[in-house]
């Protein structure tokens, strides 16, 4: 067997291609996700049994089964229907790049959703009661107190989430999409090199999740720097071994 | 439930979707386990190997994976074969593609959960065993091991979830899993929503039960419970 670098090359502009489409369908449904995965997380920390049994269901399936089943419920599943077809819908879901999208977003909303509601509960009490005694009404503090405190507790959980979501996106090329595994695809069904391609593929997902691995490190520096936070008695206390 | 006629062929791709999560889940712990002794290992080299394993497989999605050993794994056996004189073409199972790719993936996994379960073990153990005289490979397998098992219930439990859900990546490479037979139902009932929701339906099914053996399985190896049971 021949190592062929000179393919990777040559090929590198059509993965760099696919590199974009990834990253398109990692950020817009990871951004559409968590938008859905807080209501659903507040519904979940709900003192009412009828709202909490909602998004208890809906979490429960997207977890349970497989994120290639639900693309392919979205894709194919809904042609099946005379009503979606007739509507306007079907110029959305027709077009395999969205029906990624909308599966994308479902399924990372119902992972983050838990993830946000052990955020939610993880919260200390004592700056609830400092809310309540504030008199801040019920979303004032969920607003101001309990969402931001839940953000910087979720953070380094929802990094995990956004890489598993990462990888969960080369299935796309399963309908057509030219992701990173897609554009892969069709190089190797032209050139049969598949151990090159792949491992150029591999090379650029793990350097994507690298990068995304430091950004969060960073955020959460920056969302969490409370508990870094050094008083200025501290700082400007003489360096011990200087205080001899 | 017949499912307009292919309720048998349903249930014939999930045997099949079982059977293969049970083997890579034998051969995914066997590599976590090994995986999990060589980052413990005294030797620089193994620790290296076994961290470069651990970072490529977790980094590349597992469908990747599945497509490198399917489509790669037989230009490899071929270019080995050659080496000998034979130069026909070897065809990889998808069955065997898949346990390969999803076992390395599990490994990986289970590499990190073994390795804070043994470490999570008080180092006085070890010694103690050392002290009746024990040799570390029968420490390890008499006294460590039978308690990681404990402490790695509940991390392998969640990745062999993980494992059930990613066995449909193999059906990709055309294994007749419950995901295959559905495309294939569908292919003639022009019905792809009641098919696919049917797998969903069944994957959901393997799910709960998944859980419901590895919460069993917890509460038995826990010697607490299982003492006030008796």
């Amino acid at each position: 067997m021949n190592w062929n670098w000179e393919i990777i090359l040559e090929y590198f502009p059509r993965l760099i291609d696919g590199v974009w489409v990834t990253l398109q369908l990692v950020f817009i449904s990871g951004i559409a996700g968590l938008l859905l995965a807080v209501p659903l997380a507040l519904m979940r920390t709900s003192h009412r049994t009828w709202l909490r049994a909602l998004p208890f269901a809906y979490i429960f399936f997207f977890r349970g089964t497989p994120l290639l089943v639900q693309i392919f419920l979205i894709y194919y599943g809904s042609s099946q229907f005379e009503a979606i077809r007739a509507s306007a819908l079907w110029s959305i879901l027709r077009e395999p790049y969205w029906c990624a999208i909308i599966a994308f977003t479902l399924n990372t909303a119902a992972y983050s959703a838990e993830l946000i509601r052990g955020a939610i509960q993880a919260v200390p009490k004592g700056e609830l009661e400092a809310a309540d005694a504030f008199g801040m009404s019920h979303w004032l503090k969920v607003r101001r107190i309990v969402l931001p405190r839940a953000f910087g507790i979720v953070l380094p959980a929802y990094g995990n989430e956004l890489i598993l979501m990462l990888k969960g996106s080369s299935l796309a090329s399963t309908i057509t999409l030219l992701d990173i595994t897609g554009a892969a695809r069709t190089i190797i069904a032209r050139t049969y090199t598949p151990l090159e391609i792949f491992f150029a593929a591999g090379m650029l997902y793990l350097l994507i999740s690298a990068i995304m691995i430091g950004a969060f490190r960073l955020l959460e520096r920056r969302l969490n720097r409370h508990q870094h936070y050094r008083g200025p008695e501290q700082v400007s206390r003489v360096d011990p071994r200087l205080a001899e | 439930m017949d499912l307009l006629g292919f309720g048998d062929l349903l249930l014939s791709g999930t045997w099949v979707t079982i059977k293969l999560a049970l083997t890579s889940l034998f051969f995914g712990l066997i590599f976590g386990l090994v995986g999990a002794s060589a980052k413990l290992s005294r030797f620089w080299f193994a620790r290296t190997l076994a961290t470069l394993y651990t970072t490529f497989v977790r980094g590349i999605p597992e469908l990747l994976l599945v497509l490198t050993i399917y489509f790669g794994g037989s230009v490899m056996l071929m270019a080995v074969a050659s080496r000998f004189g034979y130069d026909e073409y070897i065809e990889i199972s998808a069955f065997g593609a898949g346990v390969a790719a999803l076992s390395i993936a599990f490994g990986a996994y289970s590499t990190e959960v073994f390795r804070a379960a043994i470490q999570a073990i008080p180092k006085g153990q070890w010694e103690s065993a050392q002290a009746l005289g024990m040799t570390p490979l029968k420490t390890f397998f008499r006294i460590i091991l039978p308690q990681v098992w404990r402490l790695a219930l509940p991390g392998l439990g969640n990745l062999f979830q993980v494992l059930l859900k990613d066995t449909a990546l193999v059906s990709v490479v055309g294994l007749n899993d419950i995901m295959r037979q559905a495309y294939v139902a569908t292919g003639s009932t022009k019905q792809p929503f009641t098919f696919y929701m049917a797998a969903a339906l069944i994957y959901l099914g393997l799910t709960i039960m998944s859980t419901l053996i590895s919460t069993w399985l917890e509460r038995r190896a826990d010697p607490a419970v299982r003492e006030a049971q008796a």
